[in-house]
């Protein structure tokens, strides 16, 4: 099943500058019973961005009409935690198509890249720098261009290149999805079956 | 050449393809299955109109939304309900076996994987739950996956995985009187913080993990994503073989023998190098316990909350963040504080070894009138066999109730929430902002740090309240 193909963003962000941003922060546990992948973007960042009585907490940034964009641009260490997929549906529900970070954690990378959302790791000094311009300004640009890897803060000019697979990079330029390779692969499996080990 | 590591020596003999410049097509063993994290994923294979490749590898068990009491009633939340009615209802389909809520093996099911003998040395594990890597005690790789991910599983059992890098955690001597596997865990995350992992996996050795029983070393492993690794494992000895042994499907006779021939060969070769290798002395290790709200902020239990000048500049303002949600100020005494709620149970601390250890302490004692305590088994058969060794009586004198297993405030997907504001001493795995309900503040601790603060009311150090 195609994923959404990803293409060059400039775009003014959303800053987050928290570190350690876990998985039940992003879309917490009582927000998992659903068995289908929509509507986790209405509750993304539940505890943060709303009061117990639904009503919209004004100082967090999704509330704050000066920020907006695809992009989300969060402390280190983004996506701790649990292995639910339902963060990176929260995120993508949203409408983010990337989000930036210093460090990211494993399996919430491996999501966001299963559901269209590249994950940006950059230098910690980077991340200040796009962090303080938002901060002067806050519709400064970001550029993300997959094609190349880079990502530049556009105020600045400043680039940097960032790292991802040849195969993910494929897959997210043109929209495709592992399984559809694994089925692919099918007969190679069974291949592989017939000589392992078993007890 | 140099030698092999025991990760290496899994990893490579499951590899189906390896694409260039691109993932490994990792070939998977065992592929466990709960409510939550499956729905999108039978209902994917279902549209695809694949079906599931490999029935007989996949083994399915609600736990983390069923209720702790009245388990023989329909589930009184309707989505809950209806979620676990989804996964019967996919199994059915799909011919995979359903340890079903009430069936006598339901549980959480990385309780329930090894002690049906399912969870074996050199396998490749996966799981939509991110404390898979329990399994790894066994000398498995086994580690969490996302609703993607599970759906490849379900129609090629194969997913997609870069190798990881290796790190070898070496704990050293002999641990001290009322120290245990969970204190050994939480000081190696309080010591590599939740991202020192990121990008490893990590195989844990030396004497004191030796000295480990499994259910001390499934501990270990458990929390391994807590300090950001996708997975740990344990070199498999006679502890694993004589664990195994015997189980429901263990191999027996001839295969049982040439299993473990098999399994002996896994170990880490001794010129073996891993990219990244720490030692800590198990006498260094006193009780832990959490302040924070990531497992990485914990400290010794007759320690301080760090005060503000030890905390890096940049982190200030997350550090500060998480006092106000704590309701503590830096500095503060860990020791007397007051607690209001006790969790003994999860996938982390929810074997009959953890209730055991948790009964011995209390026995004789009474639970402190401020505190309200779950006791939740990791299993039926966890919650059979602690009936009949007197454990639930032990625990009844003293004014505790042994509940249903199940995930329970682990994450508080059922009713078993923390309420806001409250303090919880937890045997659970994460301590994150709202972990155990809106609003609740968790203390992570081992079993016999859990009770100290059961029969004291606060938080307090198990060497002095049970003279150890």
């Amino acid at each position: 099943m195609p994923i959404d193909k990803f293409v060059t963003l400039q775009t003014s962000v959303v800053p987050l500058p928290i570190e350690n941003v876990d998985t039940d922060q992003i879309i917490p546990a009582r927000f998992l019973k659903a068995t289908t992948k929509e509507g986790f973007g209405d509750n993304l960042f539940c505890d943060w961005r709303y009061e117990k009585d639904g009503t919209p907490k004004a100082d967090f940034v999704l509330n704050d009409p000066t920020y907006s964009g695809p992009i989300l641009v969060a402390g280190k260490n983004f996506g701790s935690g649990s292995s639910r997929e339902h963060a990176a549906w929260a995120v993508a529900g949203y409408g983010f198509k990337a989000v930036v970070s210093s460090f990211f954690a494993d399996i919430f990378r491996g999501n966001s890249l299963n559901n269209g959302v590249l994950p940006v790791q950059v230098s910690e000094a980077f991340l200040a720098k796009i962090f303080a311009e938002v901060e002067k300004d806050p519709k400064a640009e970001v550029k993300i261009d997959l094609e190349n890897q880079t990502i530049t803060l556009i105020p600045t000019g400043e680039s940097e290149s960032f790292e991802i697979n040849g195969y993910k990079k494929k897959c997210l330029l043109n929209g495709y999805d592992d399984i559809d390779y694994l089925l692919s692969i099918k007969d190679k499996i069974q291949a592989f079956e017939k000589q392992a080990v078993k007890f | 050449m140099a030698g092999k590591t025991l990760f290496d020596k899994v990893w490579d003999s499951h590899v189906v393809e390896a694409i260039e410049n691109g993932p490994n097509v990792l070939y998977i063993d065992r592929h466990f299955v709960h409510e939550v994290t499956s729905p999108q994923a039978f209902a994917g294979v279902k549209e695809r109109g694949v079906g599931v490749f490999r029935p007989n590898q996949v083994l399915a068990t609600p736990d983390h939304n069923i209720p702790t009491i009245n388990q023989d009633q329909p589930i009184k939340d309707q989505l809950s309900a209806h979620q676990v009615d989804t996964l019967t209802k996919n199994c059915e389909e799909n011919n995979v076996t359903l340890y079903g809520l009430g069936h006598e093996y339901n549980g959480i099911v990385h309780v329930v994987g090894p002690e049906q003998g399912i969870t074996q040395p050199g396998m490749t594990m996966v799981c939509g739950d991110s404390h898979t890597s329990t399994h790894g005690a066994f000398g498995s790789i086994a580690f969490g996956i996302g609703t993607s991910e599970v759906e490849m599983t379900l129609a090629t059992q194969c997913i997609m995985q870069p190798k990881p890098k290796s790190m070898r955690i070496n704990i050293e001597g002999e641990l001290g009187a009322g120290v245990t596997a969970k204190d050994i865990v939480l000081y190696v995350i309080s010591k590599l913080t939740t991202s020192g992992g990121t990008g490893y996996f990590v195989e844990f050795a030396g004497s004191a993990i030796r000295a480990l029983s499994m259910e001390g070393r499934m501990t270990v492993c458990n929390m391994s994503i807590e300090m950001g690794a996708r997975g740990g494992m344990i070199a498999p000895d006679e502890t694993t073989f004589e664990y195994i042994k015997g189980r429901r499907n263990a191999p027996t006779g001839e295969q049982w023998e040439k299993a473990v021939a098999y399994w002996k060969t896994l170990p880490t070769d001794a010129d073996a190098k891993f990219d990244l290798e720490l030692t800590y002395e198990a006498a260094d290790i006193e009780p832990q316990i959490t302040y924070g709200t990531n497992p990485g902020m914990g400290t010794g239990i007759t320690q301080n909350i760090p005060s503000l000048d030890t905390i890096e500049e940049a982190s200030k303002k997350t550090y500060l963040q998480s006092m106000k949600y704590m309701g503590f100020e830096p500095g503060d005494k860990l020791e007397g504080k007051k607690v209001d709620y006790v969790f003994l149970g999860s996938c982390t601390n929810g074997r009959i070894e953890d209730l055991r250890v948790f009964a011995e302490a209390v026995k004789g004692k009474k639970k402190a009138d401020n505190i309200t305590a779950w006791i939740v088994p990791g299993s039926r058969l966890v919650e059979k066999q602690a009936i009949e060794e007197g454990i639930k009586e032990t625990l009844e004198a003293a004014g505790f109730e042994l509940r249903q297993p199940g995930c329970s405030a682990c994450l508080a997907m059922n009713d078993d929430k923390i309420p806001a504001g409250k303090y919880a001493v937890a045997t659970s795995n994460r301590n994150f902002e709202g972990r155990q309900g809106p609003g609740s503040r968790t203390l992570l601790a081992s079993p016999l740090t859990a009770a100290a603060a059961a029969v004291t009311g606060v938080i307090a150090d198990p060497r002095k309240v049970f003279n150890l």
